[in-house]
């Protein structure tokens, strides 16, 4: 009896505790937010949609908004966007949160939903239009995270084989100049290859096969996501020790390394970004609706998996997919924390 | 005993009417776009595609397809978003080479005998090729007074309705009311008896393809000016979407048989055909079929309408 007593004492502090943040916080049942989608032909967006889904039905169903609709062109071309996000004006929608087919064609769009006195949240892709909030994707520290980690796992050091992504495209660059300066910070490190993966296993596998032969021996394998997998089916095809891959939260890196971890006690890391940024994004919106403070400029945490949560990540990411998290109301309000700072 | 309906009239009136059922239909699902600002937002993108139809409409006209207007567009865009913003002279004399370029595609197809289909192809990669190169990576910014322009918001009347029925007045006294449009129009219709009336077929080509390339640049400007910066792929879309929109507003492939006006409602209602499909918040997968579907329907009963009219 006491017990209980006690029990449901602890549970209504807690409840106190999480409800006193929010007290401040304004009524949003009444509000609709929408999502824009510029597309959804590969698994990352697949999982980005279902996420969205399965946040905001709740969500809805509890009350906190009224409506969180998903909307996905059915060409991803920026004036087919711009034209999404006038007509969800149009439609009344409180909120649009925004995952942009351009940084910049969209501005005149967003500019007009600012106007209007809608709130724009975009994420993942971002916009550049002032009014608009962005939570944006620190791709440069997840290169520089890489190097750190190498660095705690060798303090001797070594040669690393560099894997980039698509040539010219932004996010390749940022991670790129992460892993270079790290580099330069960790001189016990000397990048000795580098070859173009495009994110992809079969490119990245054939690139490294092809480089290889040219390379001194290899301590790491520092990667963009995507390649990882692609990388180790390239050292296990020559007589050279396996490297510490840089896996990136894919399904088959994932199994390869859980594989090589029962086998011979592999150790690696893997980074990415969640898709369920997504589900961020909506609660950053829905935070914005409730009358917070938040900044314009905010941050999405990286998914990181370890050693020690391997198994747990693997067994929650679809085959084909990649690891995914979806983020709560808590979660959004660390962020928005963070981005005060 | 004719009947009871002109099936030419009928004919005419086809776009119109389309335009008409299907704003109603908007106006039903959205009561809020029954509003100035709401008809603004509605139709404020439309200016573009309305203008590269436009410039669609008059390749058309003498028998050609013009599949690179989209790069086209999208090229000029850029061009509006940095020279024309940074350096005015020179943005205008860039843009003016552009036109020359088109006004000599014209001349290449009409000398050699080319298809144009082919000429234009090609073209829609060397101007993406240039627009990459002018805006290599998404930016730059709309000239304030060309903002000014499309964000204007007049009394009364929406400005995209203003810049539409301008637009569509313009062209239809210059095209079928002017002795000389009727010499153009005449190329898609019977070119050899235009020849031998003493005509230039090379002449008529060329302003006709310079004509498409004056309308397709005000395109580009027209979309920086709303989307505020530009992109080398921002408009690829509108190759397709012209042509829909000239053959919709109840144009003819060959015999230089337009409607400007036509050409322009034609562009408003696949824009608004977006818009309707997008409330009645069908899924992204069926929209494209469903836009397909509404092309099919309208096409449909032209056809019937000329049936009826060749009946006579």
């Amino acid at each position: 009896m006491t017990k209980t007593a006690l029990v449901a004492g602890t549970a209504l502090a807690a409840l106190v505790m999480f409800a006193a943040p929010s007290m401040a916080q304004e009524d949003t049942s009444d509000k609709r937010i929408a999502l824009s989608n510029n597309y959804a032909g590969n698994s990352w967006r697949q999982a980005m949609l279902t996420s969205w889904a399965r946040v905001t039905e709740p969500a809805v169903a509890d009350g906190v908004v009224a409506a969180a609709d998903a909307f996905t062109t059915a060409e991803n071309q920026v004036t087919e966007q711009a034209a999404q996000i006038q007509n969800l004006i149009l439609q009344g929608y409180d909120a649009i949160v925004l995952n942009a087919a351009s940084p910049e064609g969209l501005n005149g769009a967003v500019k007009e939903a600012c106007d209007a006195g809608v709130i724009v949240v975009s994420f993942d892709g971002i916009v550049t239009e002032p009014c608009a909030w962005r939570i944006a994707v620190d791709f440069y520290q997840m290169g520089y995270d890489e190097v750190v980690y190498l660095a705690e796992k060798l303090p001797e050091g070594g040669n690393l084989l560099e894997i980039r992504g698509l040539a010219g495209v932004f996010v390749d660059d940022e991670i790129s100049r992460g892993i270079h300066d790290a580099v330069a910070d960790y001189p016990q490190f000397t990048i000795v290859g580098s070859v173009h993966g495009d994110w992809a296993q079969d490119v990245a596998q054939q690139a490294v096969a092809g480089i290889l032969p040219s390379l001194p021996d290899i301590v790491a394998v520092v990667t963009q996501g995507g390649d990882g997998y692609g990388a180790a089916q390239a050292f296990a095809a020559t007589d050279r020790e396996m490297p510490i891959i840089i896996m990136g939260n894919r399904h088959d890196e994932l199994t390869w390394w859980a594989e090589q971890k029962a086998a011979n006690g592999y150790e690696t890391m893997s980074v990415s970004i969640a898709p369920g940024v997504s589900t961020l994004a909506f609660w950053v919106a829905q935070q914005i609706l409730a009358g917070q403070d938040v900044p314009k400029d905010l941050v999405v945490p990286f998914l990181r998996i370890d050693q020690d949560n391997l198994e747990e990540s693997l067994a929650n990411t679809e085959p084909g997919g990649v690891a995914n998290v979806e983020y709560t109301l808590e979660d959004a309000q660390a962020v928005i924390a963070a981005g005060r700072q | 005993m004719g009947a009871v309906v002109n099936p030419r009239l009928l004919r005419a009136l086809l776009p119109a009417f389309s335009l008409a059922v299907l704003l109603a239909a908007i106006f039903w699902l959205q009561p809020r776009t029954m509003t100035y600002f709401g008809l603004n937002l509605l139709l404020n993108l439309a200016i573009p595609i309305v203008l590269a139809t436009i410039a669609q409409m008059f390749i058309i006209c003498v028998n050609d397809l013009d599949l690179s207007i989209g790069s086209y567009v999208s090229l000029t865009a850029c061009i509006a978003a940095t020279w024309l913003n940074d350096e005015p002279v020179v943005g205008v004399a860039a843009l003016a080479l552009c036109v020359l370029v088109y006004a000599g595609l014209g001349a290449l197809i009409h000398i050699r005998q080319l298809p144009s289909i082919v000429v234009t192809l090609g073209m829609s990669f060397v101007w993406l090729g240039v627009a990459i190169l002018v805006l290599p990576t998404p930016g730059g910014e709309a000239p304030e007074w060309l903002r000014g322009l499309m964000t204007w918001k007049p009394e009364f009347v929406p400005f995209p309705i203003i810049a539409s029925v301008v637009i569509a007045v313009v062209v239809h006294v210059g095209l079928m009311w002017s002795p000389y449009g009727a010499v153009l129009r005449g190329v898609g219709g019977n070119a050899r008896a235009v020849e031998r009336a003493g005509w230039s077929l090379l002449k008529a080509k060329v302003i006709m393809y310079a004509l498409a390339g004056i309308a397709g640049a005000f395109a580009g400007m027209a979309l920086v000016g709303l989307t505020t910066s530009a992109d080398a792929n921002i408009a690829l879309r509108y190759t397709l979407l012209s042509i829909a929109g000239v053959i919709l507003g109840g144009g003819e492939f060959v015999g230089g048989r337009v409607s400007p006006v036509g050409a322009v409602i034609g562009a408003m209602t696949l824009t608004l055909a977006a818009s309707f499909l997008s409330f009645l918040q069908l899924n992204p997968d069926w929209q494209i079929g469903a836009q397909g579907a509404i092309l099919i329907i309208v096409l449909a009963l032209r056809v019937l309408i000329n049936r009826a009219e060749g009946r006579r």
